[in-house]
């Protein structure tokens, strides 16, 4: 292998840092998700809203859904986590969160190496991330 | 044997496509999802919608499409489940799938994070405004969504038949913005054995079409690789490789804040999002290896097919017109 293809195959080390939480973040994910669902299904964790009457529901929009289960939205499941289906969004937020916790690390690996533009473009969209998942975007609509 | 084997797999998945789009039993699950489906057990549909994510899963792979374009249309064509709650899974399914390819893409190289960065940031901003006024459009009326998801879709087909990529464009000169940026680099094509030096040019014109990609991915929750290697590659004159990857790293950030707004406002039922997640990965995993020996050309067809049929199906039910049941 010469050198310009040794250069070709060498990722940056932020993206290397980025793949290696990625690899982590994704795979417990959806381990989590597995054992939750199976803790949902099987009981042993009862739901907050009975599995029948969702069948009966979810030709419903949103609004109504929630309306007619009295079921939390924004970040109110947290409260209801001993019940099986809420239990569920652990996994569900772990997936959402992982580009928030890799873009942290890219940003302190920017700003030691004094890449200014990109630390901005970094801080940015951790900045959009947050604000859409704190669930002040769209609650008009309830 | 394996050969023998995977030829076997070749003509199941063709028949299975084929079944599930002309038999009776397709017919049923349209029939049954247009009244609700209510006289089921609870876990029908779940077990259905497992099956059938990963049949998507394997397609999707070997078609070279993002499995939400396919989930959103189908799912919300064939299975009882309102518009909202198609929308939020798409997003979390295309999101789950972006995620697990982004680390192998990352770490070859291919995946170009100084190129994903700053589209990325331009795309999700959109996306949020764009699921927004999904929801919003929604609450109002559904089949607003509906007719227009349907159009998009037939609009996402067309694309896919007459775009022709470019598997190293020409950039003679890089521009300003491209420059400021840094977004150039180098990667090994594996096919070709040579390193490919790529600089992008019609840096803000590409900058510019993310803001309606955004917007879309938002509004219709189908993540958007369909339109980001067209721009990536076409217009700002990225390498396909590179672009096909970075597109599908894109999607785990854009995908990402469509996602939170839909997941906080309960669009994501776990019942529903769980078998598409785990179907579609599953899936995606067996199409990895298919891929080999496969015909991914005759696929890549009869996926075009496919979407043209859920699109339009979605229109005419948008526009309440009745002619496809």
């Amino acid at each position: 292998m010469d050198e310009r293809e040794k250069l070709a195959r060498r990722a940056s080390k932020e993206q290397i840092i980025y793949a290696n939480i990625l690899v982590v973040g994704v795979w417990s994910s959806i381990a989590i998700m597995g054992i939750t669902y199976f803790l949902y299904l099987s009981n042993i964790m009862p739901p907050y809203v009975d599995l029948h009457t969702i069948t009966t529901l979810w030709g419903k929009g949103v609004k109504e859904y929630l309306e007619l289960t009295h079921s939390p939205h924004g970040w109110g499941w947290v409260y209801f986590l001993n019940k099986g289906d809420f239990l569920n969004y652990i996994g569900f937020v772990l997936l959402a969160v992982m580009t928030i916790i890799c873009y942290l690390v890219l940003v302190k690996g920017y700003l030691a190496k004094k890449d200014w533009l990109y630390t901005g473009i970094a801080v940015l969209e951790i900045v959009v991330l947050s604000l859409a998942a704190s669930g002040l975007f769209g609650s008009g609509g309830h | 044997m394996l050969n023998k084997f995977f030829n076997t797999m070749n003509r199941l998945i063709f028949s299975s496509m084929v079944l599930v789009l002309t038999s009776p039993l397709g017919a049923f699950a349209a029939d049954q999802a247009a009244t609700g489906g209510g006289d089921k057990p609870w876990w029908f549909w779940p077990s259905i919608l497992f099956v059938f994510c990963f049949v998507l899963g394997v397609l999707a792979v070997m078609a070279g499409v993002g499995g939400a374009v396919l989930y959103v249309p189908l799912v919300s064509g064939f299975f009882p489940f309102h518009i909202d709650f198609v929308r939020g899974v798409g997003l979390m399914v295309a999101l789950a799938g972006a995620l697990a390819a982004g680390p192998g893409l990352l770490r070859r190289n291919l995946a170009n994070l100084r190129l994903a960065l700053p589209v990325a940031l331009i795309a999700s901003a959109f996306s949020v405004v764009g699921a927004v006024i999904g929801l919003r459009l929604s609450a109002l009326d559904p089949n607003i969504i509906q007719a227009c998801l349907g159009a998009t879709i037939v609009g996402i087909a067309a694309l896919l038949i007459f775009s022709k990529n470019s598997e190293k464009p020409v950039v003679t000169k890089q521009d300003a913005i491209g420059m400021a940026l840094g977004l150039n680099g180098l990667y090994w094509d594996e096919g070709a054995r040579e390193s490919v030096e790529w600089k992008t040019h019609r840096t803000l014109l590409g900058l510019f079409m993310f803001i309606l990609i955004g917007l879309l991915a938002g509004m219709f929750g189908l993540g958007a690789g369909w339109a980001n290697v067209p721009v990536l590659n076409l217009m700002m004159g990225v390498p396909l490789k590179v672009s096909v990857a970075t597109s599908k790293f894109l999607l785990s950030i854009t995908d990402t804040s469509a996602a939170w707004i839909y997941m906080n406002q309960g669009c994501v039922i776990p019942l529903i999002g769980i078998p598409s997640i785990v179907g579609l990965m599953l899936g995606s995993l067996l199409g990895v290896k298919l891929l080999a020996v496969a015909k991914p050309k005759m696929i890549r067809y009869l996926v075009i097919l496919m979407l043209l049929f859920s699109g339009l199906k979605a229109l005419d039910k948008g526009l309440g017109l009745g002619l496809l049941g």
